[in-house]
């Protein structure tokens, strides 16, 4: 009885301390449901209503046939008519499109003559879970779209090969490599994981250990000491950046087709955006470990929800919204933009305001709350 | 020039919905030693966090080395040393490490003429390279002493110094003390050790977050208002629960081999004493010891409330 008896002291005891740690409790009932919320309704690998554009250069009964075949599939979803092909490349590099479905002049006379014209669809292909499912589905849309419309003297068109002649370049990752998606990526998620975490640790570690009412009884401002130590951070972050861009290049081979000093410049603003956020939490988290829980309870939905993982295109709207808001986002947009599409600051700026934003208002609530933590 | 340290009216702290400090006025003059006294919880800390500035009050007012303490905080850091209640310097950094981040911070001029000078006062040049972490008790003591006041501050704040240290290293400690405040050092110092507040200039005593009684020691036991008998002979101990019993008793300690009595009313304790039951014990008056006070001002400010002041 002895031995029941000391059992059950220690199962109270457990009990009364998993009360008592919220943070903890949290975290057993927050993460499954989370979990669950993500990978049910969040997460989607066949996505469907990726935005497009149109770029006609003619508008007959047999394109606009085409036309809505394509968006009856639901794989499409024509946000844009464009008047050249320029503007098309340009919301492509942006990321705001997946595809480009261009007709020429001439189109449907070619058509009805049996000239199999040609139908191009230029697809963004740097993320091939985005792109295959549509692709493939794109020359059974076309064909079944023109079966209606090409009856009686114009039925022999219907011939094993098709109508038309179904081109697609995939660009910026012609061969279909993950690697080519997930390496640039990796960059983002990895000073994520570290930045938010080190700083949030180092600083509760200081507020446990007492050291940091010793800084504050020294003639510092919270400004330099934020700043103090948010700087050997950043040192950390760049070095890691360039690990993984040269292990990129050299063992992945992925391509950087655009400029280094604008990719260098996301880096730096997406780390500072992680520090803030990081001090942040060192502010809310009482012990080292309620900040790394802190920090996990950040990241799981930074790396689902980001585009990271899974299409970014296939996720509901709510889960759109909430990713808008994580900085890994609009990095990974940067990341691979510049990487794989050689997308310049005008394409990018406003992935660039979105972190600078975030990276505002995480500072000032660090700031406000680090200094409300000595009172 | 004022000779004036620290002069504060009206001290109110509030956390939430609870008062931690209550009203405290205090007028330490320069050089002087101040002992900060009272039960845990009753205040001590978060007096000595307003008066350098890490706390802002919830109201009152006051200065601190001419410095307005809400608005000048700045440079009452500048000027003053607060060493914590638990060591607070850095364990993964070694001595010389800590004492050189302390004189960058302050950003001292011959700093490093400094850190040599404070290690070689406190006994720890050959080990100025081990980590901070891996020192005793006592040495990280003395580290943190000489840490704060590395950069000869004006005031010092000694939140508890001496808890869990021995009494050779206590001893020496205090020596120090009384050298900084002879060169004119205004130290303010809490604890829990009676002989130390006997070390004192003056003592304060809270309780409750509200100043119970200043002054000297002896002054301190005066305003008590308390006398003490020291009772001794054969089995003294077996008087010791019915003398606890007594109403005029407020309190019974044994000492060595004698009982230590203390209450107010000198002439009730001695009728009671003249009863034929104690005839065999041998009745002395003492002059109460600072322990007895503190007690019973302790439990006559619980007792009352705040009307004790």
């Amino acid at each position: 009885m002895n031995r029941l008896s000391r059992l059950w002291a220690i199962l109270i005891k457990e009990f009364i301390q998993m009360r008592r740690d919220r943070m903890t409790f949290a975290m057993m009932l927050g993460i499954p449901i989370i979990q669950l919320i993500l990978f049910g309704f969040a997460i989607n690998n066949d996505p469907k209503q990726l935005p497009a554009a149109i770029y006609a250069e003619e508008d007959t009964h047999f394109t606009r046939a085409i036309l809505s075949g394509f968006a009856a599939s639901r794989y499409f979803n024509f946000e844009h008519v464009v008047k050249d092909l320029d503007q098309a490349q340009t919301l492509m590099k942006k990321g705001e499109i997946a595809f480009i479905v261009t007709i020429q002049a001439g189109f449907s006379r070619d058509l009805v003559n049996g000239l199999k014209p040609q139908l191009l669809i230029i697809a963004d292909a740097s993320d091939p879970a985005v792109s295959s499912n549509a692709l493939g589905q794109a020359a059974n849309i076309v064909n079944n779209a023109l079966r209606h419309d090409l009856t009686g003297h114009l039925a022999n068109l219907q011939s094993k090969t098709g109508p038309v002649e179904l081109v697609i370049h995939r660009k910026f990752n012609p061969e279909n490599i993950t690697q080519y998606n997930i390496v640039p990526g990796l960059l983002g998620v990895i000073l994520t994981m570290t930045s938010v975490m080190i700083t949030a640790m180092a600083m509760t570690r200081e507020r446990e250990r007492g050291n940091l009412e010793n800084i504050l009884a020294m003639p510092a401002q919270p400004l330099e000491v934020m700043l103090g130590k948010i700087f050997p951070y950043v040192l950390v972050g760049a070095v890691q950046t360039l690990i993984i861009i040269l292990a990129a290049r050299y063992i992945f081979d992925v391509p950087f087709i655009g400029y280094v000093l604008l990719l260098l410049s996301g880096v730096i603003l997406f780390i500072i955006a992680n520090l803030c956020l990081g001090f942040t939490f060192s502010t809310i988290a009482k012990s080292q470990m309620q900040a790394m829980q802190l920090t996990f309870f950040f990241f799981l939905p930074s790396i689902l929800l980001s585009g990271f993982m899974f299409p970014f295109w296939g996720m509901p709207k709510w889960a759109q919204f909430i990713g808008e808001a994580l900085p890994l986002t609009h990095f990974l947009r940067i990341v691979r933009g510049v990487m794989l599409k050689g997308a310049n600051w005008q394409h990018l700026a406003t992935e660039f305001y979105a972190i600078l934003i975030f990276t505002l208002v995480m500072g000032l609530l660090a700031i406000l709350r680090y200094q409300r933590t000595l009172d | 020039m004022s000779d004036v340290a620290i002069e504060v009216e009206g001290l109110v702290k509030k956390f939430g919905k609870k008062t931690v400090v209550n009203g405290i006025d205090l007028n330490i003059k320069k050089g002087q030693v101040w002992g900060f006294l009272g039960p845990n919880g009753s205040g001590k800390t978060t007096t000595i966090r307003m008066i350098c500035g890490l706390l802002t009050p919830t109201s009152g007012k006051g200065s601190c080395l001419g410095y307005d303490i809400i608005r000048e905080s700045k440079f009452i850091k500048q000027e003053t040393g607060y060493m914590t209640q638990h060591f607070s310097f850095w364990e993964d950094l070694t001595i010389k490490e800590n004492l050189q981040f302390v004189a960058r911070m302050y950003n001292l001029t011959k700093s490093d003429e400094k850190v040599v000078n404070a290690l070689a006062e406190i006994g720890l040049q050959q080990r100025q390279d081990q980590l901070a972490g891996n020192l005793s008790g006592g040495w990280k003591q003395r580290l943190a002493l000489a840490a704060v006041t590395l950069h000869q501050p004006k005031l010092l704040l000694l939140d508890e110094p001496t808890a869990g240290v021995d009494p050779q290293a206590r001893r020496e400690f205090w020596a120090h003390i009384h050298k900084l405040s002879q060169q004119g050092v205004t130290v303010l110092v809490s604890t829990h050790y009676m002989d130390e507040a006997q070390r004192c200039d003056q003592i304060v005593y809270l309780a409750n977050g509200q100043l119970i009684t200043t002054g000297t020691v002896a002054q301190v036991i005066q305003h008590s208002g308390l006398v003490s008998f020291r009772l001794t002979g054969h089995n003294i101990r077996q008087y010791s629960e019915e003398l606890q019993k007594m109403k005029c008793i407020q309190g019974v300690a044994f000492y060595g081999g004698s009982l230590h009595i203390v209450g107010k009313d000198k002439s009730e304790i001695e009728a009671n004493l003249a009863s034929s039951r104690f005839n065999q014990v041998s009745v002395e008056a003492v002059v109460p010891e600072l322990e007895e006070a503190f007690i019973a001002l302790t439990q006559q400010a619980k007792s009352s409330g705040s009307e004790y002041q």
